[in-house]
């Protein structure tokens, strides 16, 4: 597909410029603000590098378990007749108006100890989830997951089913119809829903604090680190904020790049 | 209570209120100036008060809008550093009542307290345990027990802070699973039985009611929390804020502090 390079129109160019400001602007504080003279000091304390690791491994963890569950669901959701998929999708939304903290005390409810599934897994095998970083993953996926759920459902139904009718006419059954022809036709959607999921994750505070609690190495993750650097050395905490974005952002530009470039126009 | 962003709603929050409460505020003020002793301060007096303070200073803040008609008071309770923050900010408060000396510093040091901060009551620590102590805790030295799930404060916070003297007293060292990031935070793990046990103040056992249990430990002592108050120097209100901490101090506000919990300074 090619385009044709296209002037911005007034109208659109006031706004998006507003979008732009309001959005960077506050970021621009944050790097004003930024001691770059300690910045050294604050960099090297061993806490950031464990916090930093923590963070990309759960985010990409959390990612991972969201693609291997979320797509299909997205599948059901863009493709199947089955009935009631409407609520099915509402339900699995919620997460995306549920404030964090509150998810994170119904994970609890469900897989805590005490919980409706935690206790059999305490009493059967003596498996206790909250306060491990399985917790800090699935703290995530729940949180992180309807934005991949959302985005893959969107392109599917965006894209053209006639393929797969196609596919089907020529002797494909329906799951190699998936495989070959419907994957790599939404592939730009689930990367992007990829993207947004472990961005989300990455940044992740309210339902990791409830749900696996907050101890260095373990469950302490970026953004935990910075809420508790906040309680007492504010300027540790904007360093800590920059190492989290300027990290975040490589990957993404990187990944956009490397993986989205192919197969999106930019 | 969300954080993070919260910081920032909270900020986002305090301005907006001062987008609309900034002419009642000066009407507040005016009013307020009329009044000398004896008179009845009058207008909006917002107090800023650590979370441990809910309770109580809102039924304070009741009495004091009883005995004086036209006042209406107005409460932020949050994290006593996420309100230093806001003060230093700008935020239009008259009153700060902090939950350790450390965040009223903070106050003291940017010149906005209206003369010294007094010290109007203390917290202890205790172990809050699930109804029952499934567990079987009975002191600080289970604390280093690494087969209970166990939630201490981080050392951030001011419940931290008081947990790391009495662990230090005890000569325990602790084995938490979690830091947690405020008092109340700990303590909902605790009503919710995902932990044998943590370290709270005695106030919040009080206001937890039947589902927590609190045990008391010697070594209690070496943590005390000081409560500070003060009046701000840029008080809207500072007929108010002055009446606000008159009562807090007085027999009547002492008493309430005490049913609660709290202890004398």
């Amino acid at each position: 597909m090619s385009r044709r390079e296209a002037g911005v129109p007034v109208p659109l160019m006031v706004p998006a410029a507003l979008a732009v400001a309001f959005l960077v602007l506050p970021l621009i504080g944050l790097v004003v603000r930024t001691p770059w003279a300690d910045l050294p000091d604050h960099l090297t304390q061993p806490a950031v590098g464990v916090a930093l690791r923590l963070s990309l491994v759960s985010a990409t963890a959390a990612t991972a378990l969201s693609l291997l569950l979320g797509v299909p669901l997205a599948w059901v959701l863009a493709r199947s007749r089955i009935r009631g998929r409407a609520v099915l999708r509402a339900l699995v939304t919620v997460p995306l108006v549920l404030p964090p903290v509150v998810g994170g005390v119904a994970l609890f409810l469900v897989l805590g100890r005490q919980g409706l599934v935690g206790r059999w897994l305490d009493e059967t095998f003596g498996l206790t989830i909250p306060f491990t970083t399985t917790a800090v993953v699935i703290a995530e996926t729940f949180v992180a997951m309807p934005f991949l759920v959302i985005s893959v459902e969107g392109a599917l139904r965006a894209a053209d089913a006639r393929f797969e009718d196609v596919a089907a006419t020529l002797g494909a059954g329906r799951w190699s119809t998936f495989r070959r022809v419907t994957l790599p036709l939404v592939a730009p959607g689930i990367a992007a829903g990829a993207v947004l999921c472990w961005a989300r994750a990455l940044g992740e505070f309210g339902a990791t604090i409830t749900f696996a609690g907050n101890f260095p190495g373990t469950t302490q993750t970026m953004p935990l680190a910075v809420y508790l650097a906040l309680q007492r050395d504010p300027e540790a905490a904007i360093v800590l904020s920059l190492v989290l974005l300027a990290v975040s952002l490589a990957t993404l530009l990187l990944l956009r790049d490397r993986w989205l470039g192919r197969s999106v126009a930019t | 209570m969300p954080r993070r962003a919260p910081l920032v709603l909270s900020v986002a929050a305090a301005l907006v209120l001062t987008a609309c409460g900034g002419p009642a505020d000066e009407a507040g003020g005016a009013a307020g100036t009329t009044s000398g002793t004896g008179g009845h301060p009058t207008g909006t007096l917002t107090v800023f008060a650590a979370a441990s303070l809910t309770d109580v200073f809102t039924d304070l803040g009741d009495r004091l809008e009883e005995d004086n008609p036209g006042l209406d008071v107005q409460f932020s309770f949050a994290g006593s550093a996420a309100l230093a923050t806001q003060i230093t900010q700008g935020a239009p408060a008259d009153v700060f009542a902090s939950a350790n000396q450390a965040q009223m510093t903070v106050v003291t040091d940017a010149g906005l307290a209206d003369g010294d901060p007094v010290v109007f009551t203390s917290n202890v620590l205790q172990i809050a345990v699930p109804a029952g102590n499934p567990a079987g805790v009975t002191g600080l030295a289970d604390f280093a027990r690494e087969d209970l799930a166990l939630a201490v404060c981080a050392p951030e916070v001011p419940c931290g802070a008081a947990a790391e003297d009495v662990f230090a007293a005890a000569g325990v060292t602790p084995r938490p699973d979690t830091l947690e990031e405020d008092v109340r935070a700990a303590l909902t793990k605790v009503e919710l039985g995902e932990v044998d046990a943590a370290l709270v103040y005695t106030t919040d056992v009080t206001a937890a009611g039947h589902a927590v249990e609190g045990l008391d430990f010697p070594e209690a002592e070496d943590g005390v929390n000081d409560y500070p108050i003060a009046p701000l120097a840029d008080a809207p209100n500072p007929a108010a804020a002055a009446a606000f901490v008159e009562l807090v101090r007085s027999e009547e506000g002492q008493e309430a502090l005490a049913d609660a919990g709290f202890r004398a300074p």
